[in-house]
């Protein structure tokens, strides 16, 4: 049904690494930003007693593993709006491929790179969480490819209420980041006033960050099922909202 | 190779009309595109040549009108028609940095019936750009990329959009080579252009298109003989009795000098002949004789009162 995902997918990754740009901001930044914390706060962190080392120790990766999603998203949004721009998505149109490959393509492409840039944070990084630390890492991945999945859909609909393809990454930037402060990446939604709460609880990334603090913290999945729940429901929200409003041209 | 015209048209359009907004594009348009044929919707920019062009490939829907191409409605029958026609679009783009020879598998493997890729390329002088990124291309050599990709499911009609707009005369006298040699493979072309002299030497019909509406079609000799039938030839020549001679030909209607250059105008086949027939009958000497057809240039500036430039 989806006839040209596997070719366009290992081609879209192709084209990807190809263009210089994209990949510093896409994988080199969050991996040199891991390390250039994980540096600055690595002695103490082995400091089991001390405050930071609890904090960090949660708070670095998924940090950081937020930053990938964000990334991703915005790498995304940028592609949509260049590709619609330049007439790309159009061309295609015009072939028996089905409009839906295209996009599965790019959500596969930004999956694989998430994963991409996790494994190299972890191999570069190894020594700021010596052997022994026990740490979920796989659980790790996958809850942050499910994350970024279901804030990719958002970045369709960004992508398709920019006009311009000069607009489409300040405008993503602009969306993304200020959920941040809300999403309890910095302070724990607990412990925000009512209002902000409120706000909190209808961002995606809030139950981003609660699904990837929780795995990396060694909770079972099960104990995080409404996370999950929320991002799904999220994806499929985003996706019907997106088709509607997708322009192509 | 002549167009069939016993076989039924590969491309029918009646009454179509596309509106954006407050904007009337095309209004009440119809045409036909027979087998085997080079049809031309030319037009200047903003005609709704390239309207026309997206409804028939079924990218976008008329708001009055139907369509019919090969047998299928290009919108509701659109999966059917697709692998059936190839397309090249104006001003269409691919990825920066994808690889020539990646375009062209990527499109093979959307098709059942695909050509070599690799012959394709050869055969449209792209041989040493199979590794080359789109970008790193030049304004032709992007054109007939398009052009492969348009052919490489051997589609039986082919749309090509303001195919040469940008290229140098060289480049685009080879694209016409192009274009010529896939109507004689027995495909069908269905091109727009805003060139009047790439009409005249491309295609074997010509639909006139001018503020969204059909002026006149015909093949190109036709509209000229029709709307332009005016003959001019040129004289020199110092024989003191010449310029009464021509005027009393029958097919003259007017005759100017200036110094020892004579400006012969009439109508109709004969002029030229009456005049050389002139010439030997009365002995006359000439420095030089020339003749000036009227182009579809002309027959445009007839029908619209403008230049297909202002």
């Amino acid at each position: 049904m989806l006839r040209g995902l596997g070719k366009l997918t290992w081609l879209e990754i192709k084209i990807f690494v190809r263009e210089p740009m994209g990949l510093i901001g896409s994988v080199l930044i969050p991996v040199m930003m891991f390390l250039v914390l994980g540096r600055t706060f690595g002695p103490r962190l082995r400091e089991a007693t001390s405050l930071v080392a609890v904090q960090m120790q949660v708070g670095l990766p998924v940090f950081v593993a937020v930053f990938i999603a964000i990334s991703a998203v915005l790498s995304l949004v940028a592609i949509i709006s260049i590709y619609r721009e330049s007439g790309i998505l159009k061309r295609l149109r015009a072939t028996p491929i089905n409009p839906v490959t295209i996009l599965v393509t790019h959500v596969l492409v930004k999956l694989v790179l998430t994963a991409v840039t996790v494994l190299v944070m972890v191999i570069l990084g190894r020594r700021y969480y010596p052997a022994g630390t026990d740490i979920p890492l796989f659980a790790f991945t996958v809850a942050l490819l499910l994350s970024t999945w279901s804030i990719l859909s958002t970045g369709f609909i960004i992508a398709s209420l920019v006009r311009t393809a000069r607009f489409a990454p300040p405008l993503g930037s602009l969306v993304l980041y200020m959920m941040l402060p809300f999403c309890g990446l910095f302070l724990p939604v607990d412990s925000l006033p009512p209002v902000t709460q409120a706000i909190s609880t209808v961002l995606p990334l809030t139950y981003a960050v609660s699904l990837l603090s929780g795995i990396w913290q060694g909770n079972p999945w099960s104990a995080h099922l409404d996370d999950i729940a929320a991002l799904v429901v999220v994806f499929i929200l985003c996706t019907f909202v997106a088709s509607r409003v997708f322009r192509w041209e | 190779m002549t167009p069939d015209m016993t076989a039924p048209p590969v491309v029918r359009v009646t009454s179509i009309r596309k509106t954006y907004g407050q904007t009337v594009a095309v209004d009440d348009v119809s045409f036909s595109v027979e087998p085997g044929e080079i049809f031309g919707l030319i037009g200047p920019n903003g005609a709704g040549k390239t309207t026309t062009m997206e409804c028939v490939e079924g990218l976008r829907r008329p708001d009055r009108g139907q369509i019919e191409v090969l047998g299928f409605d290009p919108i509701r029958d659109g999966r059917r028609l697709q692998p059936l026609i190839g397309v090249q679009l104006q001003e269409a783009q691919l990825q920066k940095r994808i690889k020539v020879w990646e375009a062209v598998d990527l499109w093979a493997t959307l098709y059942d019936t695909v050509l070599d890729g690799n012959r394709l390329l050869d055969q449209l002088g792209l041989r040493d750009k199979r590794e080359a990124w789109f970008m790193n291309l030049s304004g032709g050599q992007k054109q007939r990329l398009f052009i492969a990709l348009a052919l490489i499911n051997q589609p039986e009609l082919v749309f090509l959009d303001e195919l040469t707009t940008g290229l140098d005369p060289q480049a685009r006298h080879a694209i016409w080579e192009l274009v010529r040699s896939i109507r004689d493979r027995g495909q069908t072309v269905f091109l727009t252009t805003h060139l009047m002299e790439e009409a005249e030497r491309l295609c074997d019909r010509v639909a006139i298109i001018e503020h969204g509406r059909i002026v006149d079609h015909d093949t190109p000799a036709g509209l000229v003989d029709k709307h332009c039938p005016e003959r001019t030839v040129l004289v020199s020549t110092t024989h003191e009795d010449a310029a009464t001679r021509f005027a009393q030909l029958p097919s003259v209607d007017t005759v100017t000098e200036d110094n020892d250059r004579h400006t012969i105008r009439g109508r109709g086949d004969n002029l030229v002949t009456e005049v050389i027939h002139c010439l030997s009958a009365h002995n006359i000497r000439v420095s030089e004789f020339r003749t000036e057809q009227p182009t579809l240039e002309d027959v445009f500036l007839t029908l619209t009162g403008h230049s297909i430039r202002d």
